[in-house]
């Protein structure tokens, strides 16, 4: 099969690699019909994300027909039509029976490792590098999904790929961040990054009851579909200043709950990142801090703090002292995609959400390295590409 | 297993010297960058499994539990434990039952069961060859706890108990593991030293783990025969 193969920091590739095989009993293997790019994997073309190996294949958010199923899964059926989660999970132990599917504790294959660096280990992800399992992922004409009688959710016939694929990631992260602001009567809710992420959260914020939404971007087009997809208030971060502005929008208060959707590339989270600015400290003392220290600087008292970016690493001046004197929460992690997956089909089945419209290229999957790329450098107004891992090269 | 002969300090000194060699490296795309990455792969290699060949090519050893290890005294001692979404009850008589132990345990070959209290153990050593010893069931509460040692006269003197502690919660056990390993001085001893490595705890973890994932998912996670893209020489996870 074809499958887009990370092989360094800025080489990502389409090879020919075999076909992925039942590995264990409650596998499955699914055909992919819909792939997309996920910012979080820029990370990993960016080289930001330890321990990638070269021919790891990449890709988290995906949809398919199963096409093979172990003999110990007894949920799907060759045939079915399956969003698959990016997080993977086994359903049994402690942490999924307790609906924290992405802790998970036996999904992990390097478990060892997760724990050297974070002390426990976290659920096994799709092609996210070894440390989360180093389980190959969905950018490919095919993959094997392990524990497949957790993850998977069956979609209706005649409800097109398009508008359940995000099923697989950005929808159910957006959504839990909206969730973890707790959200009340009158909130006003301030979110961080208008990438695909975000733009899920603005939505998101709205079903749930938020009076006003505002969102924080640079990128014109992103600013744009949050006015007028999301319907939400929009801060320039580059010709506006962030918290003046939130602080006058909200009568002096601030916002009740704070979403930073931006997460490690703002300025760098992870290891290397980290060493970096250590060799580039001023980089600190620049009056453009980072999402997230500017989300608790500009939080309200006793506001919600909700982090769906990702962070990997270990992170420097975080305003520790504005956390605690405002008593503010922290909600975040890698989403528990579980509890979100059939509440969101269904209400996308109803008609209450489309989160298509974030969709800015359909290409076929020859074509993942050059996307990356325009997608890394917000060229061609780039939001999000889905790629079609069996189309014929255009 | 590689034979650990660094301190703790040493290897973690390691893993982020050679974590920035490699950050480095890698954006140099260059001769010099390559070989950065590699020389940081090596020292992270060497931090992860506390193994320093150059070390080794010379014949010392900073490891202070090398000697420890080895010794016919001290022997190997470890102490693991994991909580398991099971009864008391259940992994009670999954682990009576000792044949079951080989599922799990990645060192043992075989357990035979060959009265109810008498086994007869066979374990990998290095290089294809095998350790076997016969063992007893020296102490055994129901649902509570098991101990075993090897009958005297075996060139192995092993003990290991198992306690079963509920937790609280239903359904919820922690399973806590001692295992002792006298090796006798000379050829066998070593084996059975380098079964386990120099981390003979990190090995017993990893097979806890491989319990818990058994007799909760009914199956161990891996990704061994997946598929994947071409690799390099300069692969450094």
């Amino acid at each position: 099969m074809k499958a887009l193969v990370w092989h360094a920091k800025n080489d990502v590739r389409i090879e020919s690699v075999p076909d992925p095989k039942i590995l264990n009993p409650r596998d499955a293997i699914v055909r992919i019909t819909s792939t997309a790019i996920c910012g979080s994997d820029l990370h990993l073309l960016d080289g930001f994300i330890p321990t990638m190996q070269t021919g790891d294949i990449l890709g988290h958010e995906f949809m398919g027909e199963v096409v093979e199923v172990g003999s110990g899964n007894k949920k799907l059926k060759v045939g079915d039509r399956v969003v698959v989660p990016f997080t993977i999970a086994c359903g049994n132990c402690f942490f999924c029976q307790n609906a924290l599917w992405s802790l998970c504790d036996n999904s992990n294959p390097n478990a060892w490792m997760a724990e050297k660096l974070y002390g426990y280990s976290t659920s096994g992800l799709f092609g996210y590098s070894h440390l989360t399992g180093g389980y190959a992922g969905g950018q490919a004409q095919y993959a094997r999904v392990p524990f497949a009688d957790v993850g998977p959710i069956p979609i209706p016939d005649g409800v097109p790929d398009e508008k359940v694929l995000f099923l697989s990631d950005i929808l159910p992260t957006g959504y839990m961040a909206a969730e973890n602001c707790d959200i009340k009567r009158g909130d006003v809710i301030a979110i961080w990054g208008c990438g695909p992420v975000g733009q899920m959260a603005i939505k998101s914020a709205w079903l749930l009851g938020a009076e006003r939404v505002i969102a924080i971007d640079a990128v014109p087009e992103r600013l744009r579909m949050a006015q007028n997809e999301g319907l939400a208030e929009t801060i320039n971060y580059e010709t506006e200043d962030v918290f003046d502005r939130l602080k006058t929008m909200t009568g002096g208060r601030g916002p009740d709950a704070c979403i930073d959707a931006v997460g490690l590339e703002s300025h760098g989270a992870t290891f290397d990142a980290y060493l970096d600015r250590v060799k580039t400290s001023t980089f600190l003392a620049t009056d453009r801090p980072s999402a997230l220290r500017q989300a608790i600087h500009a939080c309200r008292k006793g506001g919600i703090v909700s982090i769906p970016g990702v962070y990997g690493g270990f992170l420097d001046k975080i305003p520790m002292g504005a956390a605690f004197q405002k008593g503010l929460t922290f909600k975040m992690g890698q989403t528990h995609m579980m509890r979100y997956m059939q509440p969101l089909l269904e209400r996308i089945v109803r008609g209450e959400l489309d989160p298509s419209f974030v969709i800015t290229h359909r290409l076929p999957l020859d074509a993942a390295p050059d996307a990356y790329k325009v997608f890394r450098d917000k060229q061609e107004q780039c939001i999000k590409v889905v790629l079609k891992p069996h189309a014929a090269a255009a | 297993m590689i034979a650990s002969n660094l301190s703790l300090v040493e290897r973690s000194a390691s893993t982020v010297a050679g974590a920035m060699c490699m950050a480095f490296g890698l954006k140099q795309r260059s001769v010099a960058g390559a070989m950065l990455v590699g020389g940081g792969a090596a020292l992270i290699a060497r931090g992860a499994t506390g193994f320093c060949p150059v070390h080794a090519w010379m014949g010392t050893s900073n490891g202070s539990d090398t000697r420890a290890a080895l010794s016919g005294s001290g022997g190997i001692r470890v102490a693991e434990s994991v909580t398991i979404q099971r009864s008391p009850e259940e992994l009670y008589r999954f682990w009576r039952d000792l044949e079951n132990l080989p599922r799990f345990m990645t060192h043992l070959v075989s357990v035979k069961q060959t009265d109810p209290q008498h086994s007869h153990w066979v374990a990998q050593a290095p290089a294809g060859a095998t350790v076997e010893w016969d063992a007893e069931v020296i102490q055994d509460i129901p649902n509570q706890m098991i101990a075993w040692r090897t009958v005297q006269q075996a060139d192995v003197v092993s003990a290991g108990s198992v306690h079963f502690k509920p937790t609280g919660r239903p359904n919820e056990t922690n399973v806590r593991v001692t295992l002792q390993y006298d090796p006798p001085a000379g050829k066998i001893g070593a084996a059975v030293a380098r079964m386990f490595g120099k981390e003979p705890s990190q090995s017993i973890r990893e097979d806890l783990r491989r319990c818990k994932a058994l007799l909760e998912a009914g199956e161990f996670p891996t990704t061994e025969g997946q598929p994947r893209g071409r690799q390099s020489i300069l692969n450094y996870a």
